[in-house]
């Protein structure tokens, strides 16, 4: 009952937010300066052609028109088409989705095996220098943005020291025909690892931008919450049991120390969503983001408008993802 | 035979300040030895420093704790933590923070067992559905798959009780069991500690400022007064003719059974300042 409830709100706050979304995307974007008519045509073009063509795309209605009609169309699964390249946006964004998933579940993965690997070992060293060096670099990777580390990464591990690919998502020169957009499932799925592994060298640096400040933010936050259960009296039973603290931080702090992290990851796994916008851009890498870019320059109004959906609706997801897994690890929210 | 013997046992803060001042105290096999003291006399830091968990701002300074003779600050830390999780277990104060909340309660009474002594899962299933049903408990198998909030106080500490009985440790150490608890409940516990204490023959040194507990649960008594030694005798002496003018003055202050309500006289300043000046004459010498 609980359940139906909680998820029937769910629902509704979804479509909220995804309507609230698409609202304020399509009057900020009909209201900024900028023709997108007068960007495809050439020069010479006269009054009439760029009246035709804004009829064409139903751009000489009001706003409140435009809108109403755009709605429409979406309920029935019809996102319109792509001013610039004329193809439907739905395409165009399924397309480029599953590139843009991988990069941000790959920096997810970074952060959390890096962050989570930090905040544990400077429990387990807790007083001493090695909690003290830990608690440095979480300072330093918090210093800058997710952008200027790219910057310079690029400079150091791409220019400085060529170790990894800054450009694209795949060779060419591979040769390899992909069936879906998941290149880096399907590369693993089909076994090759040499592919795998030219992903991996493409995804490294751009992924690793990502995850550099939110590894920083779930280091600071899970150490304190660890060092906080350190002091609970299940883990001083646990340690006149005969165990080792290594073996207390991970199996009785940990599970009682994740929870608010978890949170804080699910907000700002959707902020790292966000960045990948400029990641992607910076490193040539073919995602939504990047193509979001290209939209907003060439003022193609149905794609932003679809990649707006998309974003909008991943961080309900992400959001909902959250809750979830809150719920079932919290064994007393379980039973409430 | 002395199970557990403390011989000088100092342990300071870090700046140097003494918590305990050359404790020594002895717990025999199979013996009840409470510990009584006022709040802060140390009575907790002794049993912490027996179990290897004196808190990061104390130090072990000197002395010897011998387990079976074995002097256990000689062992190594690996070896020291493996002897006393297979022969000592801690009953403590509080049941509502002593189970982990996010674990069910059948794995924290079996892990001692299954990790630390080897023992198979089964094996170690069964035995604490057996000690479960020692701690009066019903339907032990759907106990142990709740969580501990799912549980009531009283509950817990069985649980707590079961725990620190499953590996049968040869000395247990509880630490004010039943202060947290309901009074209705802490007569239970408490019949249940002696209960089964005398059933699986353990020493037990039993923490407590209750001096009304003592005569019902334990043999002999140490008392403590920051963290020095004043009075070590069994129980019987200690209420015919305490031998230390603070233990008639501690007595004094505690309710009589005969006379629950009878007035009470708190230790009087002139007996305080007796001690005080006991603990700073020792100080001086020890500095000597
Ligand atoms: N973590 C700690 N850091 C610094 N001092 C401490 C710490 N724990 C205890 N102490 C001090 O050590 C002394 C002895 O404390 P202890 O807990 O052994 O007292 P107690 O006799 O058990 O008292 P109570 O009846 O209140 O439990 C007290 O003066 C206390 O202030
Ligand atoms: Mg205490």
């Amino acid at each position: 009952m609980q359940i139906v409830r909680t998820l029937l709100t769910r629902l509704a706050t979804t479509i909220i937010t995804l309507l609230g979304a698409a609202i304020i995307v399509f009057v900020v974007i009909r209201v900024v300066p900028g023709n997108p008519i007068a960007m495809m045509l050439p020069p010479g073009a006269t009054e009439a052609d760029i009246a035709r063509l804004e009829a064409l795309y139903g751009l000489d209605k009001s706003i409140f028109e435009q809108f109403l009609i755009w709605i429409g169309n979406v309920l029935q699964g019809d996102f319109g088409t792509s001013i610039t390249t004329r193809q439907p946006v739905f395409d165009l964004v399924i397309g480029r989705l599953p590139a843009t998933l991988e990069l941000s579940v790959m920096a997810l993965l970074i952060a959390i095996v890096v962050g989570g690997s930090a905040a544990l070992t400077a429990t387990l060293y807790r007083g001493t220098k090695v909690e003290g060096g830990i608690d440095v670099a979480g300072g330093v990777a918090l210093s800058l943005p997710d952008f200027l580390w790219g910057l310079a990464l690029i400079l150091v591990l791409g220019v400085l020291w060529p170790l990894f690919h800054i450009s694209g998502r795949v060779s060419p020169s591979l040769g390899f025909e992909f069936n879906t957009d998941f290149y880096l499932i399907e590369a693993l799925v089909r076994f090759r690892f040499d592919v795998v592994l030219d992903l991996l060298g493409h995804m490294f640096l751009p992924a690793l931008a990502l995850a550099i400040p939110l590894a920083a933010i779930i280091l600071q936050l899970l150490k304190q919450s660890l060092k906080e259960c350190m002091h609970d009296d299940y883990i001083t039973l646990a340690r006149t049991k005969g165990y080792s603290e290594t073996s207390i931080i991970a199996r009785d702090a940990l599970p009682n120390a994740i929870l608010p992290t978890l949170t804080l990851v699910g907000v700002q796994f959707t902020f790292l969503i966000g960045g990948t916008v400029i990641i992607e851009r910076l490193f040539s890498y073919e995602g939504l983001g990047n193509m979001a870019i290209d939209a907003v320059i060439n003022r193609d109004l149905p794609l932003i408008q679809g990649i707006v959906l998309v974003f909008a609706l991943l961080f309900t997801l992400v959001n909902l993802l959250v809750d979830m897994t809150y719920a079932a690890l919290n064994p007393r929210l379980r039973h409430a | 035979m002395s199970y557990l013997t403390i011989k000088d046992l100092t342990v300071r803060l870090k700046n140097g300040v003494p918590l305990l001042r050359k404790v020594s105290l002895e717990v025999k096999s199979g013996e009840v030895r409470a510990l009584v003291g006022e709040s802060g006399a140390g009575k907790s830091m002794i049993g912490k420093a027996v179990l290897g968990i004196l808190p990061r701002a104390a130090k072990l300074t000197g002395g010897e704790i011998l387990l079976d003779g074995e002097d256990l600050l000689t062992l190594p830390p690996k070896a020291r933590r493996a002897k006393i999780g297979a022969k000592v277990a801690l009953i403590p104060q509080d049941p509502l923070t002593a189970l982990n909340p996010s674990r069910r309660v059948g794995p924290q009474i079996t892990d001692r067992l299954v990790d630390i002594l080897g023992w198979k899962r089964k094996q170690a299933e069964d035995r604490a559905a057996e000690l479960l049903d020692e701690v009066h408990i019903q339907s032990p198998e759907r106990v142990m798959r709740s969580y501990p909030h799912e549980l009531s106080g009283g509950m817990r500490q069985r649980i707590l009780i079961a725990s620190a009985f499953a590996a049968e440790p040869k000395l247990i150490i509880a630490d004010e069991p039943t202060t947290a608890l309901d009074v209705t409940v802490q007569k239970q516990i408490l019949k249940l500690i002696r209960e089964m204490q005398e059933r699986h023959d353990t020493a037990l040194l039993f923490v407590t400022h209750d001096l009304g507990v003592v005569s019902k649960i334990s043999q002999s008594l140490t008392v403590l007064y920051a963290g020095m030694v004043i009075e070590e005798t069994d129980v019987r002496t200690f209420f015919a003719e305490p031998g230390h003018a603070y233990s008639r003055a501690l007595l004094a202050a505690t309710p009589k059974y005969t006379d629950p309500d009878g007035s009470l006289m708190p230790v009087p300043d002139s007996i305080i300042s007796q001690v005080e000046q006991q603990v700073a004459a020792f100080d001086a010498q020890l500095k000597r």
